[in-house]
């Protein structure tokens, strides 16, 4: 198990080494530069502009010169925030987007896999169709409309949740959650549904069943474990997703997270803002991968032994 | 059965997850607005988070209304009036034919720590505005002052050679390259504005960008407001300065500045009332607000202009006939009407009307059949033969929507056909400052109230020409006439001239006059319309009786 993971922790390094390298240099590459404005900049002060950000050195160095200090945990200045660095801004949405993220997918948890589980109960019956059917929707739905319905419904016309902020008011964290949480519970419900079915048709299920086990110890016990890998070896991915997608709920809901600044430093050519986040996302996605993979593995019996084998 | 019951286990816990969740939701208490309006707080909108809060640094609204709360000029403008008026200066005085400016501050000025402003305090920051090493984007409006642009190109070394001077404490004499009248005015743009140097100092050099100077606790300033906290994508918080010098006309405890990137949710949150003003309304809400009694919209004339660009370089826009019988043929009142839902005022010119007692003159009309001669006159009788148009514009909706309406009023009243382009952000910037483009979008904000904003855009190779225009005859009207002009009268009637001259040689198609649009919560005294959209918070009061009426939902 012990050298599965560390094997794998070897493939990411050259991961995360191509995406910065191909950022970099994309960034660099994109028409417009972080100093371009509306109203034009003089040239001698788009001069002193290059010149504090490194911009007047040639490429190479200056490519150089950001893995010197990376290596050294500091993504550099900001170019549209000055006077603060990208790691202080990274970490001051990061806590908000986590936690908005970790809700989400409490909740995507919550409503997905009950609703899956109970359609694979009865599948091809109501109690499978319409929370099914409801999934769709959930999956068809994208977050800017489902955000501000929710908005108009609870918060202005029964006026029961606040509409914006993030834990400045009672209960600002409800829609956000819901909202960036829903789309996930519909893939959280046919994934759970899926491999329940596939579960409850195996021998051993049958054979539990058979020793007269109620059908509540059948499922919890026996189904569950077997039936839920799937959804396990989704949530590494979707909490990265998470975290790198909540741009849209965030904006929607004035949340001070990551987000915003991610998809507008690509809008600002913020090149240090660009390169930090995404270099600290891809790490992140790299991780919960591996960490749901590991998880898969160790619920599933046979893949657990082989693995263990194989670190002998 | 026994799967049934499991089911009906599952769903009771699922009803209570929901029931549980709603009644989390009760109680959610007083809003902002009565708060706000109990303890003195102004809850405000503000359209973005700034990038800083440097006044020789960041350039932008967001960033321009936070940095006159703290920060306040040697002179500030009237908010209804926009003639400039006392603010860290007492009175100033014009010699030497107005060349000469000596400005004189007021001895109870200080600084948000207790210490008095002084004249050596604006030399030292006037210097760090524009020393070529900090980089500052509006370091031009300093260029007035002798020898400053010299200083900020790197051509002289030496600030002394700088027309500023400190003649004592309270005493600081302005030498001007020429009569500047808009000068003065100039005094209230956060560019001029004067920085503690010892605090800036104490975190670094004079021409750091990149100091946490400006942080909660570190920040010394001058006006109504000091900075007391900074949560970022949060909110901005000010509370009323005990050092101003004219704190007592200042009635607000405090104010709350909200980054509301998005439009939608900041008009949300004023029906909720979470802010007192909005930064913007959103358009398909402006006509259910105007039906309302006591409507909380304000809308009013904005300093800038959105026109289009026309590169005089390339066919078939290097023809002036070509570009007149465009212009001539752009619907502006219908436009208006009906893309704009009257939030805009039709344009005929680049300046916009009244601006500070100047109106531009009206060269032209919407004229479709003298559009269709002037056509044939240069070649291209009803559309035939023509090659070809392109507008380009940076990809947001409302852009697309006018080029789209521009597009079927040229193809109808002409015949010609339009192709459109939308580009992102920083590509059209690109696309526009390289001249890679036939028909631009493009608008324009005024900094300071004076039709010479707007008028020497278009010097041959203005920074901000971007359409081969070039003409010696106005550029003379511009440069040298107009500046040397003996009076107010004279000096708008060079302009005069020279605008008739723009809007006959056509290098850029004007279509309208911008405007403000404001949710203002009834409460709320003391915001008045202006060209500017110039808000002085020290002049704002609360009424806590004044409550929104008739619910808009």
């Amino acid at each position: 198990m012990l050298r599965f993971i560390i094997s794998r922790l070897l493939q990411a390094i050259p991961v995360i080494f191509i995406v910065i390298t191909a950022t970099f240099f994309l960034v660099r590459a994109a028409p417009g530069g972080p100093f371009d404005a509306e109203k034009v900049v003089l040239p001698e002060v788009k001069r002193a502009l290059e010149a504090q950000y490194k911009l007047d050195l040639p490429l190479y160095e200056q490519y150089f010169a950001y893995l010197t200090d990376l290596a050294q945990g500091e993504l550099g200045p900001s170019f549209k925030y000055p006077g603060r660095s990208v790691n202080e801004i990274l970490f001051s949405g990061l806590p908000v987007t986590a936690e908005l993220g970790f809700y989400a997918l409490l909740i995507a948890l919550i409503i997905g896999v009950t609703a899956g589980v109970l359609a694979s109960l009865k599948p091809n019956t109501r109690q499978d169709y319409i929370p099914m059917s409801l999934a769709m929707i959930g999956i068809c739905m994208p977050s800017f409309l489902l955000g501000p319905l929710l908005v108009l419904v609870f918060g202005i016309y029964l006026e029961w949740l606040p509409i914006s902020g993030w834990g400045s008011i009672p209960g600002d964290k409800i829609l956000p959650s819901i909202t960036l949480g829903a789309a996930y519970a519909a893939y959280v419900a046919r994934l759970s549904r899926a491999g329940m079915l596939e579960i409850l048709s195996q021998d051993y299920i049958r054979t539990a069943r058979a020793k007269g086990l109620p059908e509540w110890q059948v499922v919890s016990k026996h189904a569950l474990r077997g039936g839920l890998i799937p959804v396990i070896a989704f949530l590494g991915p979707a909490f990265a997703g998470l975290l790198a997608g909540s741009f849209v709920v965030e904006t929607i809901f004035q949340i001070p997270g990551l987000g915003r600044f991610y998809v507008q430093a690509a809008f600002n050519r913020d090149y240090t803002m660009i390169l930090g986040t995404t270099v600290f996302l891809s790490t992140l996605i790299v991780l919960f991968n591996l960490i749901s993979d590991v998880a898969a593995a160790w619920l599933n019996p046979r893949l657990r032994s082989q693995l263990s084998g194989g670190g002998k | 059965m026994k799967i049934a019951n499991v089911s009906g286990e599952l769903l009771r816990a699922l009803f209570s997850i929901v029931i549980a969740t709603s009644l989390m939701a009760c109680g959610a208490g007083e809003s902002n607005v009565l708060e706000g309006n109990r303890t003195g707080i102004l809850h405000y909108g503000n359209g973005a988070e700034p990038q800083g809060l440097d006044p020789h640094v960041v350039t932008g609204v967001p960033e321009n209304h936070l940095i006159r709360a703290l920060f306040e000029g040697l002179a500030v403008k009237n908010p209804i009036t926009l003639e400039p008026e006392p603010g860290v200066a007492q009175r100033w005085e014009f010699s030497d034919e107005g060349k000469v400016i000596t400005f004189f501050l007021n001895p109870e000025a200080r600084w948000s720590n207790g210490e008095q402003m002084t004249a050596g305090d604006y030399v030292w920051s006037w210097n760090r505005a524009l020393h070529p090493e900090t980089g500052n984007l509006y370091a031009y409006m300093l260029y007035p002052v002798k020898n400053a642009e010299a200083y900020a190109k790197g051509k002289i070394k030496d600030f002394a050679e700088v027309g500023v001077k400190a003649l004592n404490d309270t005493t600081l004499e302005v030498t001007l390259n020429a009569p500047t009248p808009y000068f003065i005015q100039l005094m209230d743009h956060y560019s001029t504005f004067a920085v503690h140097p010892e605090t800036l100092l104490k975190f670094g050099k004079m021409t750091d960008r990149f100091t946490p100077w400006t942080r909660v606790g570190s920040m010394v300033s001058n006006g109504a407001f000091v900075l007391t906290d900074w949560a970022l994508n949060r909110h901005i918080k000010m509370a009323k300065s005990e050092h101003y010098w004219d704190r007592d006309k200042v009635s607000l405890n405090g104010v709350v500045f909200y980054p509301t990137e998005n439009v939608v949710s900041e008009e949300r949150m004023f029906r909720v009332e979470q802010l007192h003003y909005t930064a913007v309304v959103p358009l398909d809400k402006i006509p259910v607000y105007r039906e309302r009694p006591n409507t909380p919209y304000l809308q009013s004339p904005y300093l800038g202009t959105y026109y289009y660009l026309v590169n005089t370089e390339r066919p078939p826009v290097d023809n002036v006939k070509v570009r007149q019988a465009l212009s001539m043929a752009v619907d502006r009142e219908k436009l208006v009407r009906s893309v704009l839902q009257e939030t805009a005022v039709p344009a005929y010119s680049i300046t916009p009307p009244d601006t500070l007692g100047y109106f531009p003159p009206q060269v032209f009309r919407y004229d479709p059949d003298k559009a269709r001669a002037l056509l044939a006159e240069a070649g291209y009788p009803n559309g035939e033969g023509w090659p070809g148009l392109e507008i380009i514009y940076n990809t947001q909706e409302a852009h697309r929507k006018i080029a789209v309406a521009i597009q079927q009023m040229w193809k109808s009243e002409l015949n010609v056909d339009i192709t459109l382009a939308n580009q992102e952000w920083k590509v059209y910037l690109n696309s526009v400052s390289q001249r890679d483009f036939q028909v631009a979008r493009r608008g324009w904000i005024g900094d300071y109230v004076d039709a010479n904003n707007f008028l020497d855009l278009f010097i041959t190779d203005g920074g901000n020409n971007n359409t081969g225009y070039s003409n010696p005859i106005y550029d003379d009207l511009i440069l040298q006439r107009a500046p040397r002009a003996q009076s107010r009268e004279e000096r708008y009637a060079l302009f005069t001239e020279a605008e008739t001259m723009l809007m006959e040689e056509m290098p850029i198609i004007p279509i309208y006059t911008y405007t403000s649009k404001h949710l203002i919560h009834p409460s709320v005294e003391g915001i008045y319309p202006n060209l500017m959209d110039s808000l002085n918070l020290k002049y704002v009061k609360l009424h806590p009786e004044q409550t929104l009426s008739g619910e808009v939902k």
